[in-house]
């Protein structure tokens, strides 16, 4: 195999696999990331080497610092997960964080998710903040730990294996009674960042709130979203990876692909089930599996999944 | 007297019941404290409420999920609120305040200050 990074990233990007969720994994396959069962991956270790090396694992919603009937165990469900992580066959070369890395944005939620990340193998975290990441007083705290990649703007992006990673931020515009939403100076800053790329380059793009409108009652949404992807619309493969709703729910545009990742803390209701997006309580044999932590024993060979893979909520 | 008369008795009694209780069942905007609202099912209730100047309105998170409670000018704002937290804030000049919890943002409320 050749040298040149370009001619790598283009093999890479047809080979590559990224996981994301906690318990799912994707395989970029003819340019769009195609979700495998994480569980599966961890199971059958053979199998899921030939899938090639994994370039990153999302974990999301971590919530660090809820400690309600939902989950009283919030650090164990991530260490659950990060053992799953640690155990693939083939580490991947990166870490996404999708945002909520706490609860309630408080100096030792943060110190306490430092400390257990840690733990992962995988030592290279990328993150976005979620609306539960930025409600101090000062907005401070995810700053001060995890500000430096986009100068403490929340919003950056780098490069890998030939793959462009665009970490967003919708959590700090909110219009009263509204969606999520990015502004005027991001969406400028994503086209100047954008411009010149070649459109075969493989985008993934990274926010905690969805891109896309899933319930707008409940603010599953991003208001100027739409800007967004008019700008990614040319590419021929644009990955759009989000949290918040605590449940997978995926969609295929063109060549955009969407998904939300599941939590590692609790699960939320279905949309429009219930009185709001909180915490859903459910029997504690279940919970483990609403959060993607599935058992080993759910086997699935990953070209029998569809792309509409749903959460068991 | 007959079956039907009694059933016809029973009835027009348990209508004056039925009606004198009406009257003395005040709705939960009438009886609370304008300055007491709770945070509750990812609403503000009541909502509006009017107080006088120089109230100190409170906010009280009833639900299991954080909420906050954030003006719309900037003027208060609480920190993320955990089941049970409260937050004040004093209202001194008269007018009309709208907030927002920042976390849900479909969730507002306001309050005139007279």
């Amino acid at each position: 195999m050749s040298d040149d990074p370009s001619l790598l990233s283009r093999r890479n990007a047809l080979k590559c696999m990224a996981y994301g969720g906690a318990g799912t994994l994707f395989a970029l396959s003819g340019g769009v990331f195609t979700p495998i069962d994480l569980a599966w991956a961890a199971g059958d270790k053979q199998g899921a080497a030939k899938l090639g090396k994994p370039l990153f694992v999302q974990i999301s919603d971590t919530h660090i610092g809820f400690n309600k009937e939902a989950n009283p165990d919030v650090s164990g469900t991530l260490s659950q997960t990060i053992d799953i992580v640690n155990g693939l066959y083939d580490q991947p070369a990166l870490i996404i964080h999708t945002g909520d890395i706490t609860h309630l944005s408080k100096p030792a939620e943060f110190d306490l998710a430092q400390q257990l990340f840690t733990r992962l193998r995988t030592t290279e975290m990328h993150t976005v903040p979620g609306e539960h990441d930025t409600t101090d007083a000062t907005v401070t705290e995810y700053f001060n730990r995890f500000g430096k990649a986009s100068n403490n703007k929340g919003y950056y992006s780098f490069d890998h294996a030939g793959v462009h990673f665009i970490g967003l931020i919708n959590v700090l515009q909110f219009k009263p009674g509204g969606l999520g939403s990015l502004g005027a100076e991001q969406l400028a800053w994503v086209a100047a960042d954008l411009k010149g790329r070649s459109a075969s380059t493989p985008i993934v793009v990274f926010a905690h709130m969805p891109l896309w409108t899933i319930y707008e009652p409940w603010g599953w949404g991003t208001g100027d979203a739409d800007q967004l992807m008019g700008q990614l619309r040319r590419f021929g493969s644009v990955t759009v990876l989000n949290g918040h709703i605590h449940q997978i729910v995926q969609k295929v545009e063109g060549n955009m692909t969407f998904h939300t990742a599941r939590s590692t803390s609790y699960p939320q209701p279905a949309a429009g089930v219930g009185s709001g997006p909180g915490p859903l309580k459910v029997p504690a044999d279940q919970l483990q599996a609403m959060l993607g932590i599935t058992s080993v024993s759910v086997v699935k060979h990953p070209s029998s999944l569809a792309l509409n893979d749903t959460a068991l909520a | 007297m007959t079956n039907r008369r009694a059933q016809w008795l029973l009835t027009a009694v348990g209508m004056v019941i039925l009606g004198v209780m009406e009257v003395y069942i005040p709705s939960a905007a009438e009886t609370s404290d304008p300055t007491k609202i709770v945070v509750k099912d990812f609403m503000f209730k009541p909502t509006p409420v009017t107080v006088k100047a120089g109230s100190t309105v409170t906010w009280t998170n009833m639900d299991d999920e954080p909420h906050t409670v954030v003006s719309d000018t900037g003027m208060f704002k609480s920190g993320g609120m955990d089941t049970n937290e409260s937050f004040s804030f004093k209202f001194d000049q008269p007018g009309t305040y709208h907030f927002t919890c920042s976390i849900h943002p479909r969730m507002v409320g306001t309050i005139v200050v007279q």
